[in-house]
């Protein structure tokens, strides 16, 4: 896994500081199937190449992220606040 | 008035850098839109002390402001002035989104001194010591727990950390600060 995450908000943090929740995915509406919601809580591709998760800087400014790695290369593409474009 | 205590009563330990429980310290945690200028204005007419900049540490006088997050802000100073600081702080944000809390008594703080003060940090923290600069503020972890640290003067570190974990955070720093365990000669 990538070792040091370019944290927007504290520089480069050695991946022990964080905490990763899991993928990055569009979230059901509300009364959506529950096959939907099933799939979106539990069913995940780990994928090999590039992939987006959300990871928790624990040990740090405590704010969430979207990490944008690769999982074969371990290089870190972006790291962007998760409230980043919220209204 | 209840008697206060701190977390350790000032245990301190002494090996190659000598390990200090800081005893009663005032911590009143900040949170709100640093941006604002109101915000700025109220911290400096509390403490002193400018809003920091990113990861960045004011002082003035007896108090000082940590960076915590990008909306969080840490103010350190004397115990017993905390409880009307937050007053203070609470009358001057009225109206606006903000809290102030006085978390003294939910923290526990450590000083660590002498010339390796750092080797002693080294083993325990996730941190480049040779890049932490003098006005900054790390949050990091500690061996297992979160915790904050700066440099508090010439050799000297300050930690902070829950409270609840004090006598380990307390353990850790006494146990890497054994003599005969220094990470470089000289």
């Amino acid at each position: 896994m990538a070792s040091l995450i370019p944290c927007p908000h504290c520089g480069p943090r050695p991946k022990e500081e964080f905490t990763v929740r899991g993928a990055v995915l569009p979230r059901p509406a509300a009364d959506a199937p529950v096959e939907e919601w099933q799939a979106h809580v539990y069913l995940r591709e780990n994928p090999r190449g590039d992939y987006a998760e959300h990871w928790h800087h624990s040990g740090g400014c405590r704010r969430w992220l979207v990490v944008k790695r690769n999982t074969a290369t371990h290089a870190v593409h972006s790291v962007t606040d998760a409230a980043e474009g919220r209204p | 008035m209840s008697n206060a205590v701190s977390a350790l009563a000032g245990r301190s330990y002494s090996g190659f850098s000598t390990v200090r429980e800081a005893g009663l310290v005032g911590m009143v945690t900040l949170r709100g839109d640093l941006e604002s200028p109101e915000l700025a204005v109220a911290v400096l007419a509390a403490t002193g002390c400018a809003v920091p900049a990113q990861r960045r540490r004011t002082v003035a006088g007896d108090w000082s402001v940590c960076w915590m997050s990008p909306d969080e802000l840490l103010l350190v100073g004397p115990y017993a002035s905390a409880p009307g600081l937050v007053d203070q702080l609470t009358a001057a944000l009225a109206g606006q989104h903000a809290l102030a809390v006085d978390v003294s008594d939910a923290r526990a703080s450590f000083r660590v001194s002498g010339p390796k003060a750092a080797e002693v940090l080294m083993k325990l923290c996730p941190v480049d010591f040779s890049a932490l600069e003098a006005d900054e503020v790390r949050r990091t972890r500690l061996a297992q727990i979160a915790a904050a640290l700066w440099t508090s003067g010439p050799e000297e570190y300050s930690l902070v950390c829950f409270r609840s974990v004090a006598s380990y955070a307390f353990g850790v720093l006494e146990n890497a600060a054994r003599p005969g365990s220094e990470l470089f000669s000289g």
